[in-house]
């Protein structure tokens, strides 16, 4: 039988934040010794109380606009209780009842619209560290600010399931909301399948993959639960409610724990953070301090760049905030460097933490448009615009010192020109050219080239040739 | 109150204080004795004293901390199994102003565990007794705290009160207690039994000695979120002229000496030119299960980080991360604790928190209503603190239900956040302290010692 698969994702973000969500040591725990970032009240020692970071409801206001949604000007903060050795408190502070953003949408770049239903604040977890019969317990995550984004169940497709996340998290990147490290956890899926006969108007039992940080895996764990639930749909036996694991190596599903196994989590308004309120003034001014949107970028290019390489550039927001600051003369020239040069080298990844400025970027768009750089030479420069020793000085430096400026002088072309034409080894082809045979033209304009040391336009010398053989 | 001068050293007051705590040893008020740190700040401030520098308002003040209180100074066990071991790297801020202002804490006083209870039997360590009759109990939580100052050990000492264990404590024990508008001084460094309810607060000898510590802790503290903008030092008190009397409190069913102690209180009132208002307050009469489920409900939340994971208490026979929970938290917790926790879970879990705790929060937004149309007809009210006197220990052990209706009339203050001021109203025949409270709208703390410090110069005369 054919089924109509129904897909909503929860995700989970990371912030930004220098410091954490209630307390003020060091958000940033990537290469920390374990419980280096942690404070009294990140412990949990008795007696301390949350200090609500201002920097987290600014960046969740932000996230707001990334997902076209209202901040709601007044959000309150619960408790979430569950034993567990990384939740020091014995419970989450979230926000349950009134959560602090809306509803929402994303648009993907086929103009489809994901709803989202509302996005609310929480505080993440520590991490176990598991060893042969032992645990330890890392807390350095234990405090980080999350906003935890849930969107409506308006996913069809593993494909859509991927390009959701993915245009979720360039929103929550541009935004500056996180720096959105997949490898890192800054972003993590919680994927909801059900799957449901085709034209059938009730969905089907759920099952809930938690915990996946790529979008390939989002896609791939998808494929899989479709195959795995209309195997069991297909022999009439029933689809579990349950939560799942994603096993990468495999590329399989695993079971988890149950719904019956679902913890009450006695939800309870939160006593030690007073309701958030945020004027609309407060709001307002945060909202302007929202860099361009992909979908900013989207509209700003549309004719300039094709689409195709915008698509494959917005997944760059360094490139993108490159590219932006450029003159319209060399949006479609660095672009297509970035999309097919850049993205093409082994080392792009720390090529792009070092990227040329946006003045070596113009002079060298400049210099090829004037014809002084080949196409190869635009390359060759581009490149040494991210050598260590080069990569600082200015286009036209590194261009001589490559030693790959066309001649365009027209005067020094015609006396190369002139040259070329008294060599006696090229005068029987100058003889043949004469006599009608064109292609011979090459063969000169290579003489030209090579007495020039290449730097000659061969355009141009061409253009001299035959002025002077005609 | 008496500061250290040159003449009167900070070490000799130190010492009198630690020589009482010893010679009143079976009454149980400490848990712990400060002594070596103690006589060493002593002679910080007589140094101090002698180059002529500032050495604070509280100058070689020895004090008492009720064991609730952080401080780098000994364990902070909230009289509990499962804090037993536990030393603090962080000071509490009341106590760290108290310190800043040369006050010195010469040991921390017992309470009932977590402060779950009104009699300081629920302790961990054994009861405390009371000043005037060792066959009674001190009152509680903070009964300790109460006891230190009646029995003269200390001048001052500190409290919490969640439900009345301050006020409670102060009149079972004749001493002046206060328990301020909800976020005056900060909770920050405070062992938490319930977020929303849970005030710092002091027991002294007079209303001065109070108002003097308010001056010094009350304040915005940013470590604490529900405090509030520093008002106490700002504002000149109100003159309060108009006493409320509460009609719907069933003074009859109120232990008549109380009554009598309560009817002498306002007389005094009167003769101090004080019109009388009388109010209906029906809502008053939920507060007590109102109470008795938004507080555990806080309690059970508040004290999941006792897991023995990370400090504290574990048991070392668990042998799986269930039995590291399960048996530590069973030993470490008092039968009180569990009572409340169970009970908290209860209310709620799902498909109960309707029925139980929200329903709760509606009562009491009702409750701080009624409150608030009160103090639009008088300035302040007049209402005992307890139905009865300190009653005997073990009275009431075996039966909670009958320890939580002693709370009656000290928890309504708690679900408004409003201050009330035990003050000392004679005794019984039997010599056991009685004690009356004035009740005031949010932030008329100051105003409310003054009226107390105004009745005691009355009586005087």
């Amino acid at each position: 039988m054919k089924y109509e698969i129904t897909i909503g994702i929860e995700c989970h973000v990371q912030l930004a934040t220098r410091t954490k969500l209630f307390s003020e040591v060091d958000n940033d725990a990537r290469d920390k010794e374990p419980n280096s970032c942690v404070s009294p009240v990140d412990y949990a020692l008795p007696g301390m109380l949350p200090r609500l970071n201002r920097e987290a409801i600014k960046l969740a206001i932000r996230a707001g606009k990334a997902m076209n949604a209202e901040i709601n000007p007044e959000s309150r903060f619960d408790r979430k209780h569950y034993y567990y050795p990384d939740l020091p408190k014995g419970y989450q502070i979230s926000q349950f009842y009134h959560p602090i953003i809306g509803e929402g949408y994303i648009e993907l770049p086929t103009g489809e619209k994901i709803r989202i239903e509302h996005a609310h604040m929480e505080e993440d977890a520590g991490k176990l560290n598991h060893f042969g019969g032992y645990s330890l317990v890392d807390l350095n995550r234990a405090g980080t600010p999350l906003i935890e984004i849930v969107s409506m169940p308006d996913i069809h497709s593993a494909k859509q399931a991927h390009d959701y996340c993915k245009e979720l998290w360039r929103a929550m990147v541009y935004a500056g909301v996180t720096i959105g490290d997949l490898y890192n956890g800054n972003m993590r899926f919680d994927v909801n399948i059900s799957l449901a006969p085709e034209g059938s108007k009730e969905l089907g039992k759920r099952a809930e993959i938690k915990n996946l940080n790529s979008f390939r895996s989002v896609e791939r764990a998808v494929e899989y639960e479709y195959k795995r639930q209309s195997k069991l749909l297909d022999k009439g036996e029933p689809v579990r409610q349950e939560t799942r694991g994603w096993n990468d190596a495999t590329g399989e599903t695993t079971f988890q724990r149950s719904k019956e196994e679902a913890q009450d989590y006695r939800y309870m308004p939160e006593p030690d953070i007073p309701p958030i309120r945020l004027s609309q003034e407060f709001i307002d001014e945060e909202l302007q301090n929202v860099p361009l949107l992909p979908k900013d970028y989207r509209a700003k290019f549309k004719g300039a760049i094709a689409d195709d390489t915008l698509e494959i550039l917005l997944d760059y927001p360094q490139l993108m905030g490159k590219i932006a600051e450029l003159s319209a003369g060399a949006i479609k020239f660095v672009s297509n460097l970035f999309a097919s040069v850049l993205l093409a080298e082994e080392k792009s990844t720390e090529m792009l933490n070092n990227l040329p400025s946006a003045k070596q970027l113009e002079d060298l768009s400049e210099m090829k448009d004037k014809g002084e750089l080949s196409s190869t030479a635009a390359k060759e420069v581009f490149l040494k615009f991210f050598d260590p020793q080069m990569g600082k000085k200015d286009t036209r430096t590194i261009a001589k010192e490559l030693n790959v400026i066309q001649e365009n002088d027209t005067g020094a072309l015609e006396a190369i020109v002139d040259q070329v034409l008294a060599d006696p080894a090229c005068a029987q082809a100058i003889t043949d050219f004469k006599n009608g045979q064109e292609k011979v033209i090459g063969f000169l304009v290579g003489q030209v080239m090579k007495a020039s040391q290449g730097k000659a336009n061969p355009a141009s010398a061409q253009q001299i040739l035959r002025s002077k053989l005609n | 109150m008496q500061i250290a001068t040159k003449e009167h050293t900070a070490v000799e007051m130190v010492k009198a204080a630690l020589e009482k705590a010893k010679q009143y040893e079976d009454y149980h008020v400490f848990v712990s004795l400060n002594e070596e740190i103690a006589l060493k700040k002593a002679a910080e401030i007589d140094a101090k004293i002698k180059k002529g520098e500032n050495p604070g308002r509280l100058a070689g003040v020895p004090y008492a901390c009720k064991d609730n209180f952080l401080s780098k100074e000994g364990n902070t066990t909230a009289s509990s199994k499962i804090l037993e071991p536990f030393k603090s790297p962080i000071t509490a801020t009341a106590i760290k102003k108290l310190e800043d202002e040369g006050a010195i804490m010469i040991g921390r006083t017992n309470m009932d565990s977590f402060a779950h209870g009104s009699s300081t039997e629920n302790s961990y360590f054994g009861p405390t007794k009371n000043a005037h009759d060792k066959t009674r109990v001190a009152g509680g939580s903070s009964g300790g705290s109460a006891v230190a100052v009646a029995l003269g050990i200390v001048p001052f000492a500190t409290g919490t009160d969640t439900g009345g264990s301050i006020r409670q404590p102060a009149s079972f024990n004749g001493v002046y207690g206060i328990k301020p508008t909800y976020g005056t001084i900060s909770r920050y460094g405070v062992v938490a039994m319930a977020s929303s309810t849970d005030c710092i607060g002091f027991f002294a000898d007079s209303a001065e000695d109070l108002d003097l510590l308010m001056d010094i802790c009350a304040g915005q503290d940013p470590y604490d979120m529900t405090t509030l903008p520093d008002y106490y030092t700002e504002e000149a008190p109100h003159s309060f002229n108009k006493v409320g009397v509460i009609k719907d409190f069933d003074l009859s069913k109120v232990d008549p000496e109380i009554k009598a102690a309560f009817d002498h209180k306002l007389e005094t009132l009167k003769s101090m030119g004080m019109e009388v208002v009388e109010l209906d307050m029906p809502a008053l009469k939920y507060a007590l299960a109102v109470y008795y489920i938004i507080v555990p409900a806080e309690i059970s939340s508040n004290l999941s980080r006792h897991d023995g994971i990370r400090y504290g208490y574990r048991n070392e026979e668990a042998k799986s991360l269930d039995e590291v929970y399960g048996k530590s938290r069973n030993d470490g917790f008092m039968p009180e604790n569990k009572r409340r926790i169970m009970i908290g879970n209860f209310v709620l879990s799902s498909g109960f928190y309707d029925a139980y705790y929200n329903k709760a929060q509606k009562a009491r937004t009702v409750i701080i209503k009624q409150y608030e149309d009160a103090f639009k007809k008088c300035d302040f009210i007049l209402t005992p603190v307890t139905p009865n006197p300190a009653f005997k220990l073990g009275e009431h052990t075996s039966d909670p239900v009958s320890m939580y209706l002693e709370d009656i009339m000290s928890v309504p203050l708690n679900l408004a956040g409003i201050p009330g001021v035990a003050i000392p109203a004679g005794e019984t025949k039997d010599s056991i302290s009685l004690g009356v409270q004035l009740v005031g709208p949010r932030r008329s703390d100051k105003a409310l010692l003054k009226v107390a410090a105004d009745i005691a110069k009355q009586e005087e005369k």
